[in-house]
């Protein structure tokens, strides 16, 4: 039987994995978009376990607006990669590097 | 169905959304051209705005069953925020044109975040607060990287981007335990439900929902991204970023804090605590070695919000009337003092970040020069400024709550940071000529500069009305 926790489980690993995906990561930007999508999915696994089990739907419902807003960011975060890389001329993590200290 | 007399409730959002959405059609069907028309229109959309706070506060304190506030909490962060965005927009203008990006979206930008914090403070939620959250910060993440051409202004974007999803992130799994192990997504339900004993699943929800406040405010240690955004992002975003979001982020903490997670205020305060301590003596130190005034800037607000997160860590109406305060007073110094900064222009009008580009200023700009001593010995926290009665008001709340270790650590941690606020004094005044900068700043620029020294100068007479109406937005909280 699977309940409650497998599924808190299974998000919690996809969790940590766009976590560890963000600053592992060395290669390019794009992948850490990946990663991000990825942290919210996990969470709106989350919110859906947790809704079906309280036989609540306010979850549901949050994971729909969930699901909008990463829409939203994905399309931003594209928009400022492409402004980005007209500019450099290059997605790659270790060269985001124009300001230190 | 909609539930009309709530609307009122949320009047000065609707004010913004419908004048935010007419001046993008503006600006897309006017051009460029068009912008300072957009630029004085967004302005009266958030006079107008603030003005309709007094319909939401006659509405009375809940809307939309309780998903939205309208008390008096939420009517004095969002007066403050309605005036530091509008700040922003006016004093963008010239800074845009010297750097050839003077468009009409910025204004428009600016509203749609403003809808975005102003529903961060009258949240009642966990949906409107995290909706809220996202919307004030999709629009800064544009704001940020809003000089395309510029590789360094990209680049903030970029790097405000990833931290700032990632911090939505946790605040949003965060968010979805607290509603798993509470079983509801309303403030006041989860404040009934945590009040038989907090379990491991509230804890861990809180600790995540914190964190991500805590990015949004930027305190330590999750302040990474503050000095690289504030440095790249153009100088009016950057001081849009140092007021106005500030606010927002520190009023939710404090709604959150206290309506939310109260039946859980022991083991929260352990986290404030240790967040505005972090904060203080990070912010402190790391501005120590900074050249580039923005970053110092960066550092400096790091370091005042953990002077604020000590009103919230002594978790009595006192403390929370103390950090909003603080954030009122905070607002006027950062906004004056960038009124400040925009004024680093070079003889051909570029601007100028480096610190050492101050020295010998009081020679050439005996005016700018007095206004930044003013902003920063207020800063600094120097008595006769009113920088001092914030930090005073904290202080006392915390001592208040038995938490005077704390309070004596925050003043010892505020004479480090007095070092570097008042070597920007000894450069401006006492140091060797350095190239002068443009004979005269812009009117717009200089207004605000005047008005913002004078409250800090002359604000003890703004007492009776600042203490009454953070007392009021206090007490509706508790």
């Amino acid at each position: 039987m699977i309940g409650l926790q497998h599924y808190m489980v299974v998000s919690a690993i996809l969790f940590v994995m766009g976590v560890l995906g963000i600053f592992i990561n060395r290669k390019n930007v794009i992948i850490i978009l990946m990663a991000i999508e990825l942290i919210l999915l996990s969470v709106n696994i989350n919110l859906v376990a947790f809704s079906a089990f309280l036989g609540d739907l306010v979850g549901q419902v949050f994971s729909m607006f969930v699901l909008t807003v990463a829409a939203g960011e994905a399309a931003i975060g594209l928009a400022i990669l492409v402004i980005y890389f007209r500019g450099r001329g290059t997605i790659a993590v270790d060269d985001v590097n124009r300001m230190k200290g | 169905m909609i539930d009309h007399a709530s609307l009122l409730a949320v009047l000065p959002e609707l004010i913004l959304t419908v004048g935010g959405l007419a001046l993008m059609l503006v600006a897309a069907f006017g051009g460029d051209r068009m912008t300072q028309v957009v630029n004085w229109l967004s302005v009266l959309t958030l006079a107008m705005a603030g003005a309709a706070l007094a319909c939401s506060l006659a509405h009375g304190p809940d809307a939309f069953d309780g998903l939205v506030r309208a008390d008096a909490f939420s009517v004095y962060a969002k007066a403050l925020i309605y005036a530091a965005a509008a700040a922003a927009i006016l004093l963008a203008p010239r800074y845009f044109l010297a750097g050839g990006a003077l468009r009409a979206e910025y204004p428009v930008l600016i509203l749609f975040s403003s809808i975005g914090m102003g529903m961060m403070v009258s949240a009642g939620d966990l949906l409107t607060l995290y909706v809220g959250l996202e919307m004030q910060s999709l629009a800064a993440y544009v704001l940020a990287s809003f000089m395309r051409q510029d590789e360094r202004s990209s680049e903030a974007g970029l790097k405000y981007f990833v931290l700032g999803s990632l911090a939505s992130g946790i605040l949003l799994y965060g968010t979805a335990l607290l509603y798993g192990f509470t079983g509801t997504t309303s403030f006041d339900g989860i404040a009934v439900a945590m009040s038989d004993g907090v379990g491991k699943g509230e804890l861990f929800g809180m600790v995540f929902l914190l964190a991500g406040l805590a990015f949004k405010m930027s305190a330590v240690p999750f302040h990474m991204w503050t000095p690289d955004v504030y440095e790249g992002a153009p100088t009016p975003v950057t001081a849009f970023f140092g007021s106005a979001p500030k606010v927002a982020a520190m009023g939710l903490t404090v709604r959150v804090a206290i309506e939310a997670l109260g039946p859980a205020g022991l083991d929260w305060q352990q986290i404030v605590i240790f967040v505005a301590l972090a904060s203080i003596v990070f912010g402190a130190v790391a501005a120590i070695g900074q050249t580039n005034i923005k970053r110092l800037m960066a550092y400096s607000s790091i370091n005042n919000v953990g002077f604020a997160l000590i009103g919230l860590a002594a978790g009595t109406p006192a403390g929370a009337a103390a950090t909003m305060s603080y954030m009122a007073i905070y607002v006027v110094m950062t906004i004056g003092g960038f009124a400040c900064i925009l004024q680093m222009r070079d003889a051909d009008g570029n601007p100028v970040e480096s610190i050492a580009s101050l020295a010998g200023l009081s020679q050439s700009r005996k005016g700018l020069a007095a206004a930044f001593a003013i902003f920063m010995f207020s800063m600094a926290g120097i008595p006769p400024l009113f920088g001092f009665w914030a930090k005073f008001l904290v202080f006392d709340a915390a001592v208040a709550a038995n938490l005077t270790a704390l309070a004596a650590f925050g003043i010892a941690a505020s004479v480090i940071g007095a070092y570097y606020y008042l070597k920007i004094i000894k450069t401006i005044y006492f140091d060797e000529p350095a190239a002068a900068y443009e004979a005269k700043g812009g009117a717009v620029e200089n207004v605000i500069m005047a008005a913002c020294a004078a409250v800090i100068v002359f604000g003890y007479l703004l007492n009776p009305v600042l203490d009454r109406a953070s007392a009021a937005a206090a007490a509706s909280l508790f």
